[in-house]
């Protein structure tokens, strides 16, 4: 179970004018303006629950992964995932998770993906039988049989997606968090990933928290939606509450964002 | 303990991935290979023809200075060989893939270190295996067991100097997201000086090898030591106080990543 209670974050950020002039002046003086990334969220998730996380670039989405995955600590407020504050406690909370980072390798890059498992299976020291079973078991899922023995840098874009996902699984993680796991991939990839996703988590009933831009990701993924915008909370409910008519799910999502004037630009 | 042993397994599968990615570009590993054993040689050189005009410097014959180079190249390349992960380090925090190792369940350092082994390096270690033969036939030391563990505890306190200070440098880069080129002066400066034994740079420069950065430790008293300009038995075991060097780098470190983490930079 995730909670998070009035959790607030904030970063400064360096400013300045365009111009040659300006950069040398910021070099001696500079002016910082502070984003609220995240003010006051709140939140709970049950274990075994599929919640789309959703909102415009630079809403917070990404704070509120890396705050629940312990890179970052808040400035203010109460996090707990399974009684772990992940912030205080990295290592063994991070051994319980799995997290994808679209824009984001985590395999290397010149060995055969096969070899950045087995290395894996050392960091997360997985116990033999129980990798074996995980690789075999990920290996049908997600089809990676021909991919295993190819170096990442030879695989499309969606053939390393598919890697990435298995390998962010490979140590059973109870909760599995997807930074945009569909971003730039063909239809058949995005077909193939959303479909893995719902079985392992039918399977195995894998709390999954993903964040995405596409919202037939959310329509296929998600029962619950959390709506975030300028680090707030605006909205929390099923998929039938936002729809509301049935109208195309992208302009019902651009209506909301005009709605809660949290579009940029 | 049982974790101990772990964590140096973790390290050599970390090693052998990183020998099979090299191994996937083979031509440009020997030309490095070859490169950076050439330009040690270049500065092999300049000594030698140093010593063609001038027969000492400060009492030291050419193979007492030889012998003192050798051991700090020696030194060097080991440490740059194992933490060669801390100098490419500012990479990782610019483009987030510090993140990733956030989200692993080990200690990051391990990850870091193990993130690149620099096996190039063994260009620059063969030039000094080769000089410290030379001069270890030349010098007419009587190689008592006291003088052998003399260079054995050299080699330990100088990793741990060398590693020490490419640790500060990685730190510096959580604050200013870049590498920066004046930690040079404490690492490649430290190899260069290192040419010739720190007492002839005058009092000063000793004081301040001795107690701030401890490179006369691990080179100049242990060297009076090796050639009998003293029979100090302190000497011996000079080196081997230069490790507690490590202890304020890796507090620096600890700030550094305290500093990440609520920063989100």
């Amino acid at each position: 179970m995730i909670t998070m209670e009035n959790v607030c974050k904030s970063y400064r950020v360096a400013k300045r004018n365009a111009g040659f002039k300006e950069a040398c002046k910021a070099l001696f003086h500079r002016e910082y303006e502070v984003i609220h990334a995240l003010s006051d969220v709140s939140f709970t998730i049950n274990d075994g629950e599929m919640v789309g996380y959703i909102g415009p670039n630079g809403a917070g989405k990404s704070s509120t992964i890396k705050i629940l995955s312990g890179i970052l600590t808040p400035d203010s407020g109460t996090v707990f995932v399974d009684g772990r504050i992940p912030s205080k406690d990295r290592i063994r909370h991070v051994s319980q998770i799995g997290v994808v980072f679209g824009q984001r390798s985590q395999l290397w890059w010149d060995v055969p993906v096969i070899d950045s498992f087995e290395l894996l299976k050392d960091i997360y020291s997985i116990p033999n039988h129980q990798y074996k079973k995980n690789v075999e078991e990920l290996t049908q899922l997600l089809d990676l049989q021909e991919l295993l023995r190819s170096p990442a840098r030879q695989l499309s874009l969606g053939q390393r997606m598919r890697c990435e996902i298995a390998a962010s699984l490979l140590h059973s993680p109870k909760l599995l968090f997807l930074d945009e796991p569909t971003i730039g991939l063909d239809a058949v990839s995005k077909i193939a990933v959303r479909e893995f996703i719902k079985k392992q988590n039918e399977l195995h009933g894998t709390t999954v928290i993903l964040t995405t831009h596409d919202m037939q990701d959310i329509e296929a993924l998600s029962r619950r939606i959390i709506l975030v915008g300028k680090g707030k909370i605006l909205l929390d409910g099923g998929l039938e509450e936002i729809r509301k008519g049935g109208s195309n799910i992208d302009e019902t999502i651009a209506e909301l964002y005009r709605s809660f004037e949290i579009q940029e630009g | 303990m049982n974790t101990l042993k772990s964590c140096v397994r973790l390290y050599f599968h970390y090693v052998s991935i990183n020998i099979r990615s090299i191994m996937q570009y083979k031509t440009s590993f020997f030309l490095s290979v070859l490169g950076q054993f050439l330009v040690s040689f270049n500065v092999f050189g300049g000594i030698y023809f140093m010593f063609l005009r001038f027969h000492s410097v400060k009492g030291f014959t050419y193979n007492e200075v030889l012998l003192c180079f050798s051991i700090i190249l020696l030194e060097f390349s080991l440490a740059e060989m194992t933490a060669r992960g801390f100098d490419t380090f500012s990479g990782m925090v610019r483009t987030g893939s510090f993140d990733t190792i956030l989200i692993r369940p080990q200690h990051e350092i391990l990850q870091i270190i193990g993130s690149k082994f620099e096996l190039t390096r063994i260009g620059r270690m063969l030039q000094a295996i080769v000089m410290f033969c030379y001069a270890v036939f030349h010098c007419n030391i009587e190689w008592q067991p006291a003088r052998i563990a003399t260079v054995f505890f050299m080699m330990a306190g100088g990793m741990a100097v060398f590693t020490g200070i490419f640790m500060i440098y990685a730190a510096f880069s959580f604050f200013t997201l870049d590498g920066l080129e004046f930690m040079n002066i404490f690492t490649n400066g430290a190899r260069e000086f290192g040419k010739y034994p720190i007492g002839i740079y005058g009092k000063k420069m000793l004081f301040f090898t001795t107690f701030i950065i401890p490179y006369a430790l691990i080179q100049y008293y242990p060297l009076l030591y090796l050639i009998g300009r003293t029979d100090n038995a302190v000497n011996i075991f000079l080196p081997l106080c230069a490790v507690f060097f490590l202890i304020p780098c890796y507090m620096f470190w600890r700030f550094g990543v305290r500093h990440y983490r609520s920063s989100g930079s």
